[in-house]
This record gives C-alpha cells, sequence and structure tokens, in this order.
C-alpha cells in the first residue's frame, strides 16, 4: 500500500466529480474523475471507498471540499469555493499569477491572481448557461455530433455562421434554422464556438487581462475554445498538467 | 371634505387604528424580545425601537387607508419635494415605499404579475410594477392604499417615474406635478436652481386648487425645518456606523429608514430619529456591535434585495462581515446641509437637485470612495438591480476603478431590489463566499 496521503480534495462539480490526494509537498499521489450523477453523497461516498482502498483508512486524513456540491461533502473539515481552490491550484503547478480562464459545466469564471498566488478580482457568468460547458453540450446533441469532436470538427470549418442568440434554448431554436437553410454542421459549430468565446472575452474584458492568460476546467479538451480564445484576445494561452483537476488540486492543497 | 368622513376618519383611525397599535404593543411586551428564529450568534438583538418603527408605519398607513373624503392625497416618488405638500396638510403616500413593504412581505410576485397581465414589460422597475398591479387590482400589503387627488413625480430619482405618474394620472383623472432636475455633473450651477425654483413656485397654485388651500409660508418654513432636524439625526445615526463595532448595520438602516422617505417635515418623526440615536449611542457605550464577531466591514452600493435582508444580514454575519454603511441609506441624510428654512423654496430646490442617483456616475464613485475612508471599510458590495438602471449603470467601471486605483476589494452582485425572480440565491450565496475568502487573503 502506498503512503498515506497528507491531503485530499474534492471537487463536486455540476458535471463532473473530481477527487485528488497529494502527499505533504503537495504532489498529486493519485486522482479520480467521474461523470456527475443527480445524487451527490452516495457518489462522494463511492469515491472515499476508492480511496480507502488505495490507501486504507482515510477518515483523519484533512479534506477540503469544493463545487457546487461541497455543501454535500459530509466528510470535508471545510468547504472552499472553486475560486479560491482554482487559483490556489493553477498557481502552484505553473508557479506564476495572471489571469485565469476557468469554465465549467455550469458556470465560467475569469480570476486575477496576484504574483503571491492570490485571488486579486474575479467575476462569473450571469444567471445564463450560454457562457458554458453547458452551451456546447446542449447544442452539441442537436447537431448530433459529439461532444468530444466539437472542437475538432469546428476548427476544421473554412466558413462561420453568425449565432446571435446569446440564450443557450434559443441558440438551440437558431441552429434549427440554420440547418433548415442547408448551413454545414462545422459551420455552425464554428459560429457556437465564437458565440461561447465573446461572452468569455467579454467578462475578461469586465475585469483587464492581466497577462499571462491561462486556462482550467472540463472544456479545455476542446481545441478551438484553446484557439479562438487565442485568437480573440491576442495572448497565448497556459494550461496546466491537469486542467480539469485544478479545482480538487487546490482544495488538497488548502486541506494541507 | 365632509362630516360623516371626518367621524369615519376619527373612528377609525384616532380610536380603532390607536387601539390596535396599543393593543400589538401589549402583545409585543408579552412576547421575547428576540425572536425565536433570531440568529444570536451572529447579530446583536433587534433594535429596541422596532417596536415604535412599525407602529409609525402602520399608523401611517392606517391613517391613509381613511384618508379619503377627510384628507386630500398625494402619490409622490421617493425623491419628491414633499415639503410643500406637507404644509398643505396632504396625506402622502411613497408608492416605492409601499413597494418595499409587499417586497419585504413577499406579495410583489402576485401584485406585479397583475401589471406584467395587463401588459408591462418584466423589464420595467420592480417598483413601478408592484405599484401599477397594486392600482390595477387594489391589491396590497398594507390593507388599502387612498386614491390620490394629487400626483407629485420628480426625475432625481430616473425616468422612469415620468412614464409611471403619467399612467397613474391617466387611470385616475388628477393632476401631475412634474419637477425637472437637470442633471449634474459635481454641483448644480445657479442657473439649475432657478430653473427647478420656478418649477417648484409653479406647483404651489396646482397643489393649492387640488387640496382647496393656501400654503402658508411659516408653515412651509416649520416642516423644512423638521425635514432638515429629522435629516440630520438620519445622518449622525448612519456616521455612528464609524465606530468599530459599527453599532448599527445597513441591514437595520434599510428598515429604520421608513420614516425618513415617508415621513419627511414630520414632529414625530425628528422624535424617532433622536431616540433611535440615543439607542445607538447606548449601544456604542455598552460595545455592542450589529455584527456580534466583526472582522471585516462593507459598504453597500444601491437599493437593498429588499425580500432577502434577514438572509444577506446572517449569511455575512456568519462570516464575520458587517455591511456598515450604504450609499443608498446615505441618500437621505447628505442633503441636510441643503436645506434652510430662511430661504424654504430655493434651499429646496438645490436640496433636490442633488440626489446621488441625479449626480454622475463619477461623483458616486466618489462618495463611495470618502465612504470607504470614513468609515475604514474593507470592500463594498455593488448590488447590480436589475429594475434599477440608473443606480447599476456605470457600475463596472465604478468596481473597477475601486479596485484598480483606490485598492477597495469590490464585488458586483446581481439582483433585483423587489423581484425575487430576479434572485439566484445559490449563485450569490458562491459569489458571497468567493468575495468572502477573497477578503480574508
Amino acid at each position: 500500500m502506498p503512503a498515506n496521503p497528507a491531503a485530499l480534495g474534492i471537487d463536486v462539480g455540476s458535471t463532473t466529480v473530481k477527487l485528488i490526494a497529494v502527499d505533504r509537498n503537495g504532489v498529486i499521489l493519485w486522482h479520480h474523475l467521474k461523470t456527475a450523477e443527480p445524487r451527490v453523497e452516495p457518489q462522494v461516498d463511492n469515491f472515499f471507498e476508492m480511496v480507502s482502498k488505495k490507501f486504507g483508512d482515510v477518515s483523519d486524513i484533512p479534506l477540503v471540499a469544493t463545487g457546487y456540491g461541497r455543501k454535500l461533502v459530509r466528510q470535508a473539515a471545510r468547504q472552499i469555493t472553486e475560486i479560491t481552490c482554482h487559483a490556489r491550484g493553477v498557481y502552484q503547478q505553473l508557479g506564476h499569477g495572471g489571469t485565469l480562464v476557468d469554465i465549467g459545466g455550469q458556470d465560467s469564471k475569469v480570476i486575477i491572481i496576484n504574483s503571491s498566488g492570490q485571488v486579486e478580482d474575479f467575476t462569473m457568468n450571469d444567471k445564463c448557461a450560454a457562457g458554458t460547458g453547458r452551451f456546447l453540450e446542449s447544442t452539441a446533441g442537436r447537431l448530433h455530433v459529439d461532444v468530444d469532436q466539437m472542437g475538432t470538427v469546428a476548427l476544421a470549418a473554412q466558413e462561420e455562421a453568425p449565432i446571435s442568440s446569446t440564450c443557450t434554448v434559443f441558440a438551440e431554436s437558431e441552429i434549427i434554422s440554420k440547418i433548415a437553410n442547408g448551413i454545414a454542421v462545422e459551420t455552425i459549430l464554428k459560429g457556437l464556438h465564437r458565440s461561447l468565446i465573446s461572452r468569455i472575452v467579454a467578462m475578461i474584458r469586465s475585469l483587464g487581462l492581466i497577462p499571462p492568460l491561462m486556462l482550467s476546467g472540463g472544456v479545455v479538451k476542446n481545441p478551438a475554445i484553446r484557439s479562438m480564445l487565442s485568437e480573440e484576445t491576442g495572448e497565448s494561452v497556459i494550461l496546466p498538467e491537469l486542467p480539469q483537476l485544478m479545482g480538487a488540486y487546490g482544495a488538497a492543497l488548502m486541506a494541507l | 371634505m365632509n362630516i360623516a368622513s371626518h367621524i369615519k376618519y376619527f373612528v377609525n383611525v384616532q380610536v380603532g387604528a390607536r387601539s390596535y397599535i396599543r393593543l400589538k404593543r401589549r402583545q409585543g411586551a408579552r412576547k421575547p424580545r428576540i425572536p425565536l428564529n433570531w440568529n444570536t450568534k451572529c447579530l446583536a438583538p433587534p433594535l429596541k425601537i422596532d417596536g415604535l418603527t412599525k407602529e409609525l408605519i402602520a399608523l401611517h398607513y392606517l391613517s391613509g387607508r381613511y384618508a379619503d373624503g377627510r384628507k386630500s392625497v398625494a402619490w409622490v416618488t421617493s425623491g419628491a419635494p414633499v415639503e410643500i405638500l406637507q404644509a398643505l396638510g396632504y396625506y402622502v403616500l411613497y408608492p416605492e415605499n409601499h413597494a418595499a413593504v409587499c417586497g419585504v412581505k413577499r406579495k410583489v410576485v402576485e401584485i406585479a404579475g397583475e401589471a406584467e397581465n395587463a401588459g408591462y414589460s418584466r423589464d420595467i422597475c420592480s417598483y413601478a410594477r408592484t405599484d401599477i398591479g397594486a392600482m390595477l387590482s387594489g391589491k396590497s400589503a398594507v390593507g388599502q392604499l387612498p386614491k390620490p387627488d394629487l400626483l407629485l413625480a420628480c426625475t432625481n430619482i430616473c425616468q422612469t417615474v415620468l412614464h409611471w405618474y403619467r399612467v397613474l394620472a391617466h387611470h385616475f383623472d388628477i393632476p401631475l406635478i412634474t419637477i425637472d432636475t437637470p442633471f449634474i455633473y459635481t454641483e448644480s450651477s445657479d442657473a439649475d436652481i432657478k430653473y427647478v425654483k420656478r418649477q417648484l413656485e409653479d406647483s404651489i397654485p396646482v397643489a393649492e386648487q387640488a387640496c382647496s388651500r393656501r400654503l402658508k409660508y411659516k408653515k412651509l418654513q416649520d416642516v423644512l425645518k423638521m425635514s432638515k432636524d429629522a435629516s440630520e439625526l438620519w445622518l449622525q445615526i448612519m456616521q455612528r456606523g464609524r465606530h468599530r463595532p459599527a453599532p448599527i448595520s445597513a441591514f437595520d438602516q434599510f428598515i429604520q429608514m421608513a420614516p425618513i422617505v415617508e415621513m419627511r417635515g414630520k414632529s414625530a418623526t425628528v422624535d424617532f430619529y433622536a431616540a433611535l440615536l440615543r439607542e445607538v449611542d447606548e449601544r456604542i457605550e455598552k460595545g455592542i456591535g450589529a455584527v456580534v464577531h466583526e472582522r471585516k466591514r462593507l459598504l453597500w452600493d444601491n437599493l437593498p434585495i429588499w425580500y432577502r435582508l434577514r438572509y444577506l444580514a446572517e449569511y455575512l454575519g456568519e462570516r464575520g462581515i458587517a455591511v456598515v454603511a450604504s450609499t443608498y441609506t446615505n441618500a437621505w441624510g447628505e442633503l441636510a446641509p441643503f436645506m434652510d428654512e430662511n430661504r424654504p423654496i430655493e434651499s429646496m430646490a438645490k436640496t433636490y437637485i442633488h440626489p446621488i442617483l441625479n449626480r454622475s456616475t463619477g461623483s458616486k464613485l466618489e462618495t463611495m470612495k470618502k465612504m470607504s475612508e470614513d468609515f475604514h471599510l474593507n470592500g463594498v458590495i455593488l448590488h447590480s438591480d436589475r429594475s434599477c438602471k440608473p443606480y447599476s449603470i456605470g457600475q463596472i467601471d465604478q468596481r473597477n476603478k475601486l479596485i484598480r486605483e483606490y485598492g477597495i476589494p469590490a464585488l458586483l452582485l446581481e439582483a433585483d431590489h423587489n423581484d425575487p425572480r430576479s434572485f439566484s440565491e445559490e449563485q450569490t450565496a458562491s459569489r458571497l463566499d468567493a468575495f468572502v475568502e477573497m477578503l480574508e487573503n
């Protein structure tokens, strides 16, 4: 059995749940990620069974929970927001401050991290899913494109169909109308990505971009997001090694 | 004004309403002073004056309920130059205050829904929708509102009132006085004051005709003096928030501001604020803070979120955050120095040109910066109020300047002052949590 971890961090997001174990130096020993189930508590229990199988009894190991479901993690000593945890995780991995964009399933955040790794300012998307991963997920279904392939397909497009709706639901109706008019799927997809990115860029501008520009969250897997964000801001985009796990990693570091 | 209505008013208000209030007072005395669901771990007990506040408001609305035929009634905007009407003996109703009471009592969705069903868009101010809904349906959180004989709208708070009060004037078929206050950047010019003074003078014969009375200059001076005295006391009460721990929070102020808004120019209002000031000073002497373990101090910008006052006070209080000042409550105190009973009309003109909503976004930023320094604040919450566009415009720049130029952490919190359908508890909690964590750094 490997050495016991010094701390655990769990990120209960709207799309995925992530658990990370770190040693006393903040080095990741183990991590696990799974699609979020509707009932948080049994899933979290299940995660703890897995980590216990790996390391033995972990009930005495300090744990911090983050993400939308953080308050439902009864094993956690503390609950800390994703803003603080993502900033902490990314700063630890990259070693510098700047502007961090985190695009999650249910919300998007832009966080200004200072040179000491502290959150200096932040903003989140308003009461609307249009700037989040859910926007892409929802429209992928309508276009019958695998969500993992959306970015690659969009980048292959020569043209771009503008999507004017800022609402996820209305964007779907707009897509139906474009399909009916014979517009190619990849052209629509590129327009969809542009629509999402323009909302993210507006959030970045509302705070003022302080380079370098960093990106985390599940949507990072989509290459079009990285590419178009860089194109729109004129900044190259830096990714941490495990972008989707930065919330859980930051939580584990806060638990140390 | 017939004898029957006088008798009805006397029986219902002087006898009935006062007996009802005495009964409520006796019932209240038997209840524990601290409500059972009050979070005493994080908040000081409710102010002792709360009972008197409720009595004043109850009596105000009860006397309005039976005013028809007994007193002339005017409906006015919150920033209206009300002293002329008070001096003429009008019963003055503030639809915005009534809407806020509906907000606190969670009646807005039902009442504003009446206006929405009649075609008024949800993009219109939720105060306006609540008032128009009340007008159309007769629904209210305070029983029944008296029909107005006169309307007075002043543009110093927003332009919506121009359209809103035209709707009221059309519905009730009564005269509408509009006082147009020129927008100013920092201070008014002589021409601005002359322009508003002329309008105030022109409004007097209209108001006199609607109530069949003559304005007595001495009475106007007395009313303005009482407005000034109450506003000065209110300003002193708010400035006690500079003390650590702050004896009164902005959430307390949101409740205790009702008399200064809707009962300005009355001796009872002056007495009320003198008593509140004594209680606040008593708290300071005893070292009682509005938040039990005050660690950080914040400013609130914009209107309150009426239907979530207690929730926000507790949520922040549990985290040791005291919201000790607000630009909104400050607006009813900061203009006191302009009031001068020796030059009533001219000084009223100057006073009513200067509310924060009639000044530039830069001037509002300076007010926030000055308050942050005076009250030794750790940050600012800017409530981005979907309903109040003039208060919310410029907040993104103000927020950024507070952070970048003055080093004051600031949070933009999206909600609506009266419509709970524009409030998301989970998202609000998430932002507040992250902001508190940032302040702790």
